[in-house]
């Protein structure tokens, strides 16, 4: 067949495309992260690790060609399946606006949609989402791998790669199988040739020492031959430490989310709060298998309520922060026990409490919540003029200084006060950086 | 013929495939492209790949090798979300008019779908583009892999050189002006050829050893004198007005640099390469048609492949040349498959079965019964809008409902200016066929002016057709991009065509 042939390219390398679609990603940076930013806001927390269907305005990535514009001169189409049409039928024309009708072939081929729609991928959602938290690049790799494993001892094996030699079991089989094939010993060999050096120093032998001298040598070329075929270790001997790729340990996780929901917290607060909480999800679902979310809101009285209407239905009322706190410990009481959960606690709030309030949080902290906590971190959403006055640590409201106060007894509680998204990744600094420490 | 068990004589009989499997049918097909139709083609490659390789090819032109633009990820990314949520299937196949002829099997396709791929494109694309007069013309079969290898090439070294935004911004504007830069009426200048395609490798070679900062900062130290002498001579003999913007620019440009001239000569002939097949969608489709049509139907015929496969293949092929009427919510215009299939099934009938009608209309073929030689005439000599003129018969107008409608902006009515009847065959058949004539509804700009010294001013205009004006959205922003090539001011002004 000489005109013909096959190939098969099923096996070349994929993902051909890839340069393209990042030039394309890069193009449309500014409207892709508009439309991150949007579903982040509709979104919910447990949703962050997925990949996302957005959709941009198909302007910002247009290719413009130039077309005749349909509302002007005259032309003439030939369209298929008329049925009652006759020469010189007058038709009325479609509404303008909306008028797409016999026109639609300019639009297919042109850029006519408004919008563009994509799915980014899990990686690239996460990317974008990233790049307003400013995370160092150590934390974004880390935060980004699915599936955490650990390389765990599973025994001994027969091969594996020489910087796994299991030296003790190797050098054990080995003896055995020295001992077993009778292997003449360095030391007995060596015993042999210090005698014959010593009748080969003999300047005039007798008879009977030249064959002593024979039969040594004899001797030596027979143990000599016996050590090769009985090596002193054997490829058979060999033994390898076995590891296996186990997932990390299935334990689980709760984290609360406390929240202020009182007036002065507007869609702004509550944005940023929710990327603080997104964060601190993605960093707990690395670690632990199970994660559950409990929305904790409160003004002058905490409720558990699901995670729409945290974060989008308002309340009124004062604010007392210790109610929430109190909840919170009913809520553990009730449904996760101490022992069997590792408690994450994030709580957001613009720093107001009924005054002699914060005494009180200060209080129920350090008794009931630090002790049972893993880790507990408050950030203070403040918009960015307040920002420049609180820049020093000490001041600020009531609540900011009661903490302030208590902190230092407890290496997991982390403080900080936020007005943009890169003020948030600083409060869990710490947290990364213990994990850090247990990784190395 | 009911022997239901084993039936040797098969080619295939169930979904799977293999090599072998492949291989057979080929042959069976190529039995009768070849000696029945005699069909003259390229020697075929026929690839196998993956869906994902498929939505990859697919999104740049369908070549098997393009260089990397941002415009291509756009279009993988919205083939790869219809794909996936399912409003489009993927095109069975993919063909390139290059030699050999290579065509792109999906293995998730069924054996029956393969045997369609195959005759479609390995034999009646293929038969196309290696005779139809536009293709033997304009494009360059035996050279295209190799020049897409070395744009690739080049603007991937460009982007290294001079970095992305800057390769980006010559891409974006040329592309802006694909349509406006082919060579309609004249021959083109082949592609780069061979020697070309060496001289500019061991150029850039020449620059790397002799490499020195310092003569960065000398402007176009890159065009020695020589070479700038015959560019500029090849402008003095441009004839103005120049219909190929992208020519005129990659030449007289005051401002671009030698790699950039050279990018926006790799647009045009990238452009210049599809030109014909814009114009023979539906004699392309057709004739790819009728081609696997005859094929699989004579197959069966002789019994090399069963009820359950024909079966199969009529689904498909029913589905491919279906054509919703004007008011069905899934019309998009004249299906090419449709008509393209339709004329030349009639164009067969007219030879071997005429009716009164069709001797009056076609005197020169009705009766004659040769319509292999027929057809292959016309897929020879013909693009769509003189096939459509010559060919379209009363009885396919018919079948089709075709009617005719004025369209004037200035009223609020359009009027049915003619219908398939007596009357109006003739007028429907002329404006169908006016509807494949690319100069009617691509906009034809032209550049009438340059100034090459002083103000350097460069004037285009929109010849004007039936009144029908630019769309002024996209207007103003070509306008910015031909400004980023021209580096001067640009002005497009309308006149008469």
């Amino acid at each position: 067949m000489a005109f013909s042939h096959f190939i098969d390219r099923r096996k070349n390398p994929k993902g051909k495309s890839l340069g393209n679609r990042q030039r394309f990603l890069k193009r449309a940076r500014a409207q892709i992260k508009e439309a991150v930013n949007k579903s982040l806001r509709d979104r919910s927390l447990k949703e962050i690790e997925k990949g996302e269907k957005i959709s941009i305005p198909s302007k910002s990535t247009a290719e413009p060609r130039f077309r005749l514009d349909p509302e002007t001169g005259k032309r003439e189409m030939v369209h298929p399946g008329n049925k009652e049409f006759g020469k010189g039928d007058k038709i009325k024309k479609p509404p303008k606006g909306g008028g797409k009708g016999k026109g639609k072939k300019a639009s297919t081929d042109g850029d006519g949609e408004d919008s563009f729609q994509f799915t980014l991928t899990q990686d690239e959602f996460l990317d974008i989402f990233f790049e307003d938290l400013e995370l160092p690049n150590l934390v974004k790799r880390s935060l980004k791998e699915i599936k955490a494993t650990a390389y765990k001892r599973a025994g001994i094996t027969v091969s594996g790669s020489p910087t796994n030699m299991n030296l003790i079991r190797t050098m054990r089989n080995a003896h055995g199988r020295r001992l077993a094939l009778h292997r003449p010993s360095t030391r007995e060999m060596n015993e042999l040739k210090e005698r014959l050096f010593a009748l080969e120093r003999i300047a005039q032998p007798s008879d009977e020492e030249i064959a002593l001298r024979k039969d040594i040598i004899a001797q030596l070329e027979a143990m000599e031959s016996r050590r090769r075929w009985a090596p002193f270790i054997d490829p058979l001997d060999v033994r390898f430490n076995a590891y296996e790729p186990t997932p990390v340990e299935t334990t689980a996780a709760v984290m609360f989310c406390l929240m202020d929901v009182s007036g002065s917290m507007g869609e702004r607060e509550k944005d940023l709060a929710k990327r603080f909480y997104m964060l601190l999800y993605l960093f707990l679902r690395r670690r632990y298998e199970r994660v559950e979310i409990v929305f904790i809101r409160h003004t002058h009285h905490a409720e558990e309520v699901d995670e729409e209407t945290f974060f989008y239905s308002r309340q009124s009322g004062g604010t007392v922060v210790s109610t929430a706190l109190d909840k919170m410990l009913e809520v553990q009481r009730d449904r996760f026990a101490a022992h069997e959960w590792n408690i994450y606690v994030a709580q957001a709030s613009d720093g107001f409490t009924q005054s002699g309030d914060a005494k009180r949080c200060v209080e129920i902290l350090n008794e009931s919540i630090m002790p049972i906590s893993q880790y507990y971190a408050y950030i203070e959403i403040l918009d960015e003029r307040e920002l420049e006055v609180f820049s020093n640590e000490d001041s600020g409201a009531e609540l900011w200084r009661a903490y302030r106060t208590f902190a230092p007894q407890w290496d997991h509680f982390a403080q900080t006060r936020i007005a943009r998204p890169q003020d948030i990744f600083p409060v869990f600094r710490e947290l990364f950086s213990k994990n850090k420490r247990e990784a190395a | 013929m009911n022997d239901i068990g084993l039936k040797p004589s098969l080619l295939f009989d169930d979904a799977d495939w293999d090599f072998e499997v492949l291989q057979r049918t080929l042959e069976a097909i190529e039995e009768i492209a070849l000696s029945d139709l005699k069909l003259d083609i390229y020697p075929n490659q026929i690839e196998i790949i993956s869906s994902e390789q498929m939505l990859d090819a697919y999104s740049s032109h369908g070549m098997p090798l393009m260089y990397k633009h941002w415009s291509f990820g756009k279009h993988f990314a919205r083939d790869q979300m219809m794909y996936q949520k399912g409003y489009s299937g993927l095109a069975y196949e993919i063909v390139i008019n290059s030699n050999p002829c290579i065509a792109y099997l999906m293995e998730e396709n069924t054996m029956t779908m393969q045997a369609l791929v195959m005759a479609h494109a390995s034999f009646g694309h293929n038969h196309f583009f290696k005779n139809n007069y536009l293709f033997r013309q304009w494009t360059d079969a035996e050279g295209i892999l190799p020049y897409l290898d070395f744009a690739k090439k080049y603007i991937a070294k460009c982007e290294d050189e001079y970095g992305f935004e800057e390769v980006e911004a010559i891409l974006d504007a040329s592309h802006a002006l694909m349509d406006q830069g082919v060579f309609r009426y004249s021959r083109p200048p082949r592609l780069s050829d061979a020697d070309q395609m060496a001289k500019l490798a061991a150029r850039a070679e020449h620059e790397e050893l002799t490499f020195n900062d310092i003569w960065r900062t000398l402007p176009n130290i890159e065009e020695d004198e020589e070479e700038k002498e015959e560019r500029q001579a090849e402008v003095r003999n441009i004839k103005l007005p120049e219909e190929n913007l992208l020519y005129f620019i990659e030449k007289a440009s005051p401002i671009l640099r030698p790699w950039q001239r050279e990018l926006v000569r790799i647009v045009r002939n990238v452009a210049q390469y599809f030109y014909p097949q814009k114009q023979t969608k539906v004699m392309n489709e057709g004739c790819a048609t009728f081609v696997h049509h005859y094929i699989m139907t004579e197959l069966y015929n002789r019994g090399a492949i069963g009820e359950g496969a024909i079966l199969e293949f009529l689904h498909s092929h029913s589905s491919v040349v279906f054509q919703p009427d004007f008011d069905d919510p899934r019309y998009s215009g004249i299906n090419p498959y449709a008509l393209g299939f339709a004329m030349m099934e009639d164009i067969k009938r007219i030879c071997e079965d005429p009716k009164a009608e069709d001797r009056e209309w076609f005197p020169e073929i009705a009766g004659s019964g040769d319509w292999r030689e027929i057809l292959k005439d016309a897929w020879t000599n013909y693009r769509d809008e003189s096939f459509i003129l010559q060919y379209l018969s009363p009885k396919v107008m018919r079948d089709f409902h075709l009617f005719a409608i004025a369209d004037s902006a200035k009223e609020s009515h359009v009027e049915v200016s003619a219908i398939h009847d007596d009357l109006g065959y003739r007028r429907v058949r002329e404006r169908l066929a006016a509807m494949y004539d690319i100069g009617m509804h691509e906009p034809n700009v032209q550049v009438v002016a340059a100034a090459l010294e002083g103000d350097r001013k460069l004037t285009l205009q929109h010849k004007v057709h039936d009144g029908r004006k630019l769309n002024g959205d996209t207007k103003d922003v070509i306008l910015t991009h031909i400004e980023t090539l021209w580096g001067h001011e640009v002005k497009l002004e309308d006149g008469d065509a």
